[in-house]
């Protein structure tokens, strides 16, 4: 999930021009803000959006605050993070519920921008957390795309409300009465994409809310939409007046802009993010932690709460306590690749990590997700005490194990030597000082 | 012309005098961003215009503006497409450009200049993605070569290959799965349908286009680069231009990239396609 790297990028670039500087000038601060004007257009932030927030940020930096504080830069990224996060709606804001079931939820948006996906996740993160959702296949339009929700709601294991092609506005009625019936709790309506000039489309989509009334309207947009952003959601707000957005395809290298300008021109929270292909790739929207991923400050809370999911405390507990004894061996190594698979895989990780961001590219080049699936089969096919004490690996075993894996003798013996190498990385973390010229080149590296 | 006079309009009321100042490039250059053609791009055609308006010492916006139409045409590629046949046309793209309602849509660009189409079932990936090309492939009487969802494409694309020869069809077009280009398993796949298809049929006429949604921004780029970075990329299909979107970002795409838009597509039905038009590319992003 690399949003806004290239942004980050950039932005990291402009301050680190300052800090060489020492203290800035006026004309410094003028400068960082044409190079942010820049960078922000092409994350496609809408053109107007990037002039109302220059002229504001502008307007805060260059003060005698910042010119006498002792550290610029930092002042400087405070401004810009504070107003991206102002911009982009301040907290995040959860899915509004409805006090008499079923909550009904309603989609809509442009072709293609990934209505019928999302739904499709929506309905398994309720799931997941206890509901009973339906999903209603209004898009009668689009050849197949009812098949398609078909095809997801069994993959997921939720039902699916449809009327072929019969007038969606009947056919949402009749699923809300459905959902009544069967004591279902909530109630998500995939619409047709549409254009939003396109009068009688939008009109279908006016019917629909009148006669449901919906408790929630979600705006479905991709990220990647450019200067259109603010067109399109404001034509789709001022017809429905939805209650948020959801931006997908962020899994993409795409810069997101569409977040600023969208919050900034119809006001209505970005409520999720779609992060990736699978059905579980859904993950709420936190301005803040976006703000500082612009920033290349990281997202280490998001990195938390996915920590959290996929590590229970106790195997943490025990993990660090190995850590710090240095007798982590090939057993932990495997129940990490484990916990980072569940985490979203290393990439996503790693996008994740303060001072990563710019880098992620570079490191991207590295990263082979398939390693480390190589790794865990080489792993699995060492004997338990193999595992725990690595040190006895000898030639004759290393044959039988690279057999055992289906890989070459020199894939067991680089596993077994990247391994040693992290146990002296865990070494120099925990011991700093001895190692003091190496540790400095990591911090570096990690951008603290 | 009428759409330009519009826009003659909307600057002759912005601009009563008729100087060339800061004022009048800056609203320029705000309309060339807002197409999504890139600051960087509409930055050099701005250029562009200051120095040719001072070569042929052009004073009045009038002329200003002719001049930036002209200079935003020139920008385009040159070359009408000639197509040959037998052609094998491979579409590639990310989720949601619209590949397949394109394919559906060239389809009947083929069948009208009286050609015999086969289409080929390549997205094996997405729910339902074979069931909407069947769909199109019922209502436009054409044959279709497919398996089910998670099949081998390659081994699909070889199976039209074959029906293709053995009906001596002059157009094959082959769906693939939408991807973002990030994900390199996918990619290689693509790569994988090319040499099936240069194998199999290597006197066939060979075109891998772009399907490029027209409201998306610089990621397009982005995207183009990814594609090309594993395969030829012939051309591009820039759809939904019958929004509000205007599709500027296919300067940078064309400039730096050198890949030519080939189609433009305008709408949901069948014949919403056509070759593409300079002029009125051009003045859709001036309008």
């Amino acid at each position: 999930m690399a949003l806004f790297s290239s942004l980050s990028e950039r932005l990291n670039h402009i301050f680190s021009k300052m800090t060489k500087h020492g203290k800035l000038t006026a004309l410094e601060i003028k400068e960082a803000m044409r190079e942010i004007r820049v960078a922000l257009l092409e994350a496609d932030v809408n053109f107007s959006v990037v002039k109302s927030f220059i002229a504001k940020v502008s307007e805060l930096a260059i003060g005698e605050e910042i010119l006498k504080s002792l550290t610029p830069t930092q002042q400087v990224i405070k401004i810009v993070r504070d107003n991206l996060i102002e911009l982009m709606g301040g907290e995040n804001q959860k899915l509004n519920i409805s006090p008499k079931p079923p909550t009904v939820i309603m989609m809509c948006g442009l072709q293609g921008s990934g209505k019928t996906t999302f739904a499709g996740k929506l309905a398994l993160k309720l799931k997941k957390e206890g509901k009973k959702p339906l999903l209603v296949a209004c898009d009668i339009y689009r050849p197949a795309a009812i098949e398609q929700l078909k095809v997801l709601g069994k993959s997921i294991q939720v039902d699916v409300f449809e009327r072929g092609t019969n007038n969606p506005v009947k056919t949402c009625k009749e699923a809300i009465q459905y959902a009544e019936k069967f004591s279902i709790d909530t109630v998500i309506i995939d619409t047709a994409g549409r254009l939003q000039i396109d009068e009688k489309l939008m009109q279908e989509l006016k019917e629909i809310k009148k006669e449901i009334n919906p408790t929630e309207i979600l705006l479905v947009i991709d990220a990647m939409i450019g200067q259109e952003a603010v067109s399109v959601s404001t034509a789709f707000n001022d017809a429905l007046d939805v209650s948020g957005v959801v931006l997908t395809k962020i899994d993409g290298d795409t810069r997101g802009g569409a977040a600023l300008s969208i919050r900034a021109v119809i006001g209505k929270p970005i409520k999720f993010v779609g992060v990736g292909e699978k059905l579980t790739d859904i993950e709420p929207f936190y301005p803040d932690r976006m703000a500082s991923r612009i920033l290349g400050m990281g997202d280490v809370l998001t990195l938390i709460d996915k920590a959290q999911e996929a590590v229970d405390e106790k195997t943490a507990k025990e993990l660090e306590r190995k850590f710090r004894e240095n007798s982590f061996d090939l057993n932990d190594y495997i129940e990490q690749v484990n916990s980072l698979k569940k985490m979203g895989g290393l990439k996503s990780v790693l996008s994740m990590m303060p001072g990563i961001g710019g880098k992620l590219k570079q490191i991207e080049e590295q990263i082979d997700e398939k390693k480390l699936e190589k790794n865990k089969a080489i792993i699995q096919s060492m004997t338990p005490k193999e595992r725990a004490n690595p040190d006895i690996i000898n030639g004759s075993r290393r044959q039988r194990i690279a057999k055992g894996a289906g890989v070459e003798v020199s894939d067991v013996n680089m596993l077994i030597k990247q391994f040693n190498q992290s146990k002296e990385m865990m070494k120099m973390m925990k011991n700093p000082k001895a190692y003091g010229g190496k540790m400095a080149m990591i911090k570096k590296l990690m951008g603290s | 012309m009428g759409i330009f006079k519009k826009f003659f309009d909307k600057l002759k009321y912005t601009f009563k005098k008729t100087e060339l100042n800061d004022d009048f490039y800056d609203e320029l250059e705000s309309i060339l961003i807002s197409s999504d053609m890139g600051v960087e791009t509409a930055i050099e055609i701005m250029d562009d215009l200051r120095l040719i308006c001072k070569q042929k010492l052009i004073k009045d916006t009038e002329h200003a503006q002719i001049e930036l139409k002209q200079i935003l045409i020139n920008r385009l590629n040159a070359n009408e497409i000639e197509f040959n046949y037998p052609l094998i046309i491979t579409v590639v793209g990310v989720n949601g450009v619209g590949k397949t309602t394109s394919i559906a849509k060239m389809t009947k660009y083929f069948l009208n200049k009286k050609k015999s189409v086969i289409l080929a079932a390549g997205d094996t990936f997405r729910a339902a993605a074979t069931e909407q090309l069947s769909n199109w492939a019922d209502r436009l009487k054409v044959k279709i070569i497919k398996q089910g969802e998670g099949a081998d494409s390659a081994a699909v694309v070889f199976d039209a290959i074959t029906s293709m020869k053995a009906k001596n069809n002059d157009v094959l077009i082959v769906d693939t799965a939408g991807r973002l280009h990030t994900k390199t398993n996918l990619m290689k796949e693509l790569e994988k349908i090319n040499n099936i298809i240069n194998r199999e049929y290597p006197e066939a006429k060979k075109l891998n286009l772009i399907v490029l949604d027209a409201s998306i921004g610089q990621n397009s780029i982005v995207q183009v680069k990814a594609f090309k970075d594993s395969v030829n990329i012939d051309g591009i299909i820039l759809t939904k231009l019958d929004g509000t979107a205007k599709g500027g970002v296919v300067y940078p795409i064309i400039n730096d990239l050198n890949v030519p838009i080939i189609f433009t597509g305008f709408g949901e039905g069948v014949d919403d396609l056509d070759l593409f038009n300079k002029e009125s590319f051009v003045d859709k992003i001036l309008m």
